[in-house]
């Protein structure tokens, strides 16, 4: 495979992962502002318990999106950034109050109307964030952004103000939605009452996607026409058996309580979508002027990033397994702090001995560092008007020789 | 300069300004908390797992909004520097994806710590609050590494206007990068150990035999005492090298417009552009010469060896290196003062007249690190890519960017009157319940 098509699957990998991951932290958000009847408030505490520990982890994948798109293809990246800038700006607002509201909430008072303010915010990030995402995505997809002689000839509104986008922004919404309130069954095994609050969502958002999945298919024919062309060729209906099957099981799992296996299913539903659009929509970033191969960097910086791709997943999957089994751990009896033993010793001299080895150390490299670059020293006593001075790096310099001192001095120039 | 380009700079600058202070606490404050219950693992000491836990916590706010805040900034790469991304993207995307996983390590290392209390042995607890500190660490180092290669570009090379060939490692390593990236952690390290001083030393000023604030005063000062020193001769470094690779960025700092052997080291005053002079400040005769390349008698250039259209905006730079060299100076001052009592007396130092200092003190390493943006940012200016590519080509051509300035603006004044609220509630509400209580989850 080459490496531009690697580097393709890997910003398909990490959108699956960030949707599988970030995109159910949305959905509880939205779960979150929805929160009803008597157990709202213990919906709440779920929501946040599941978000809590790893939401800050989640968001990496979004960026290892940005940072991949920007490092292999650049052209791409500047022209998404430039067609795309006001959903994008948006996104950014999106994110930035939901983080902010969710750890706000958390350490402001415990107050009960102070929390509500903060749930709302938050829950409201969390529907408009998701939304303008899909509506970017659609407008990749649509193909109206095009390019003239390699710059944007389509200005800053083509593609996400067309009804195809904002069914696309719909249908991540209720994705996103499918996907926590699944997820939620699972994390609420030890309380079968709130159990089944998720499971009545998960089944009436999970029933709601069929009809916003069809809709979202229906305007790709005028809206999407090369996704639409790629996604009835011949692997089209396998793959739409795929994740039909892929949603009836988590469904019919749903119904009849084996919470597990619905989450397992809504996990392969979501990633046989994602993989759908990512086969339809390939070879283009941005359908139809932008492809993998017409917007690559040079080779040596693809190599590059797939080392370090390769050496970071190595890693960081055994660290992430390893705050996954963390948290299926039960808790241990706290630390107790007792005894008295004192750690003063012989630390007074030990520090002294560290900062100035530290500070020497400092200098030699630093200095060793600095030394090709040495000074070259002024003529001493300059002699004449004007004197050539050679500085440390570039060109020779004319100076003004006043006094025996050097005065105003210019670049010669080429 | 045309307004939307001014706009572009100032969102940026904002952007950075913003995300800089919680980055640099978030690369400070672990290395505290790890100390912390380093000592509590040796000592069994409880006070000691207080600190670590209050710390934590004062973590994991300002690790939530770094993040956030570092993500609008890999966006904003590409919503307002496209040409710059078009052009640089891949020369520089190594170390920014390197950078995503030391991130990453640090959310997950977090993740572990923050929750983790009473789930993994207490030695694994602490090596996750290690990790946490390194790739902090990490993170600081690979970002810095490309600021640095706008500074001083290597690693690729041209032909018609277009990159053909990429070193991608060569850009990493690049002559600036060194140097930059230990001033920015050293930076981190001294300003979060003045802020984390100055609140303990807050404290004790009213009860001034808390154990709890002796001992957070304490883990601070000692990180002060051991960084403060090591920036001085780390920023000598630097401005050596800035001397050499951007001489018009150094001249501005100074105030240094006319090329001289045995430059003086201006201090303060009023640069005058049109006059060619620094009205009203201070002169050390021989200084610059002596500081830029450690010889009294060196040539240091002027502003009037650079073209006209290429100078910084030099008030801004020259103030803003004063106030950071100033901050700098007052710092390492207090912290000699207090290394130097601990030394005589061997036990904490507690005069009231330096904890005042010390409170008075407490923002300066973030005021540093602001002003010292401002100098390297505005003083590469009119460059993005220091001598290969101007700000303003650089561009997104799109227009009326004063609208996501205005709503950025109004976001980020936002959040940052709820934090100080926020951080100031956490830190006086909890204060009597606080001892002895396990506030852990």
């Amino acid at each position: 495979m080459a490496a531009e098509h690697a580097l393709g699957a890997i910003i398909l990998a990490a959108l699956v992962f960030y949707t599988l991951s970030g995109g159910a932290d949305y959905g509880g958000g939205m779960w979150d502002l929805l929160a009803s009847g008597p157990r709202a408030r213990q919906q709440r505490t779920a929501i946040e318990h599941a978000i809590g520990p790893i939401w800050e982890a989640n968001h990496v994948w979004l960026i290892l999106v940005i940072v991949v798109v920007f490092t292999a293809f650049p052209p791409a990246f500047a022209t998404i950034m430039t067609a795309l800038h006001i959903p994008m700006s948006a996104l950014l607002i999106g994110i930035v109050l939901r983080g902010a509201a969710f750890i706000f909430r958390k350490y402001d008072s415990a107050d009960d109307a102070v929390h509500r303010r903060w749930s709302t915010l938050f829950g409201a990030a969390s529907f408009f964030t998701p939304f303008v995402l899909g509506l970017s995505l659609g407008a990749l997809a649509s193909g109206e952004i095009r390019l003239a002689d390699g710059r944007l000839a389509t200005g800053f509104f083509a593609g996400w103000t067309r009804p195809f986008a904002a069914a696309c922004g719909l249908f991540a919404l209720g994705l996103f939605a499918f996907l926590a309130a699944t997820y939620l069954t699972v994390d609420t095994e030890t309380d079968p009452i709130l159990q089944e609050d998720f499971r009545a969502r998960a089944l009436a958002s999970g029933l709601l996607l069929a009809p916003a999945a069809l809709l979202t298919f229906l305007l790709a024919r005028a809206g999407a026409p090369v996704v639409f062309a790629q996604l009835t060729s011949w692997w089209g209906p396998p793959l739409v058996a795929t994740t039909s099957t892929c949603a009836l099981v988590a469904l019919t799992a749903l119904w009849r309580r084996h919470f597990r296996w619905a989450r397992a299913a809504a996990i392969g539903q979501v990633t046989s979508i994602l993989v759908g659009w990512g086969l339809a929509q390939f070879p283009h970033l941005v359908v139809p002027d932008v492809t993998l191969m017409n917007a690559a960097a040079v080779t040596s910086t693809l190599h590059a990033l797939l080392t370090a791709l390769g050496a970071g997943g190595v890693v960081l999957f055994p660290a992430f397994a390893y705050l996954f089994y963390v948290f299926k751990h039960p808790a241990r009896p706290a630390r107790a702090g007792q005894g008295d033993r004192r750690a003063h010793g012989r630390i007074r001299l030990a520090a002294a001995v560290v900062v100035g080895l530290a500070i020497v150390g400092l200098t030699v490299v630093l200095t060793l560092n600095d030394r090709e670059r040495a000074p070259r020293r002024a003529p001493s006593g300059c002699r004449g008007r004007i004197v050539i001075v050679q500085p440390p790096r570039g060109q020779p310099l004319e100076c003004v020789c006043e006094s025996g001192t050097l005065s105003a001095c210019f670049s010669p120039g080429p | 300069m045309s307004p939307d380009l001014t706009f572009a700079r100032s969102q940026m600058a904002l952007s950075l300004a913003f995300h800089i202070v919680f980055a640099a606490v978030g690369v400070g404050m672990p290395v505290l908390m790890v100390v912390a219950e380093g000592l509590h693992l040796r000592t069994r000491e409880p006070v000691y797992l207080d600190l670590a836990k209050r710390w934590a916590d004062g973590t994991a706010i300002l690790f939530a909004v770094g993040a956030v805040s570092g993500t609008v900034l890999s966006f904003e790469l590409g919503l307002l520097w496209p040409g710059f991304m078009a052009f640089a993207g891949a020369v520089i995307g190594l170390p920014f994806s390197l950078e995503g996983f030391a991130f990453f390590a640090e959310a997950i290392f977090l993740g572990i710590y923050l929750y983790g209390w009473d789930r993994v042995p207490a030695g694994a607890h602490w090596l996750a609050g290690v990790g946490v500190a390194v790739s902090g660490m990490l993170s600081a180092i690979f970002v810095v590494t490309v600021n640095a290669w706008m500074n001083a570009p290597t690693g690729f090379e041209m032909a018609g206007g277009r990159i053909v060939r990429i070193d991608p490692l060569a850009a990493m390593m690049n002559p600036a990068s060194l140097n930059q990236a230990v001033h920015m952690v050293l930076a981190a390290y001294v300003a979060t150990a003045f802020l984390v001083a100055g609140v303990h030393a807050f404290f004790l000023l009213r009860d001034h035999h808390d154990v709890f604030h002796r001992r957070g005063l304490g883990i601070a000062l000692a990180l002060a005492s051991v960084s403060t020193p090591l920036q001085a001769v780390s920023g000598d470094a630097l401005a050596r090298m800035v001397a050499i690779r951007q001489p018009a960025k150094l001249a501005a700092m100074e105030g240094h417009y006319r090329t001289e052997a045995g430059a003086s080291l201006v201090i303060g005053g009023i640069p005058d552009d049109a006059a060619m002079t620094t009205r009203y400040a201070i002169r050390i005769p021989r200084g610059l010469s002596l500081l830029a390349h450690h010889d009294l008698r060196a040539v240091v250039r002027g502003l009037d060896s650079i073209p006209r259209d290429e100078w910084p905006n030099t008030r801004i730079v020259h103030w803003a290196f004063d106030l950071m060299a100033g901050a700098g100076f007052v710092m390492l001052a207090v912290a000699g003062w207090s290394g130097w009592l601990w030394w005589r007396r061997r036990r904490l130092p507690d005069d009231r007249w330096l904890l005042r200092a010390l409170v008075v003190t407490a923002p300066l390493g973030l005021v540093a690190i602001e002003a010292g943006w401002i100098v390297t940012e505005v003083g590469r200016q009119p460059w993005i890519i220091q001598g290969v590519m101007r700000t303003s080509e650089a561009v997104t051509p799109m227009r009326g960017l004063i609208v996501p300035f205005v709503t950025f603006t109004l976001v980020y004044v936002f959040l940052s009157v709820i934090l100080v609220y926020l951080l100031r509630r956490q830190f006086l509400a909890t204060e009597p319940a606080r001892r002895g209580v396990d506030r852990g989850r």
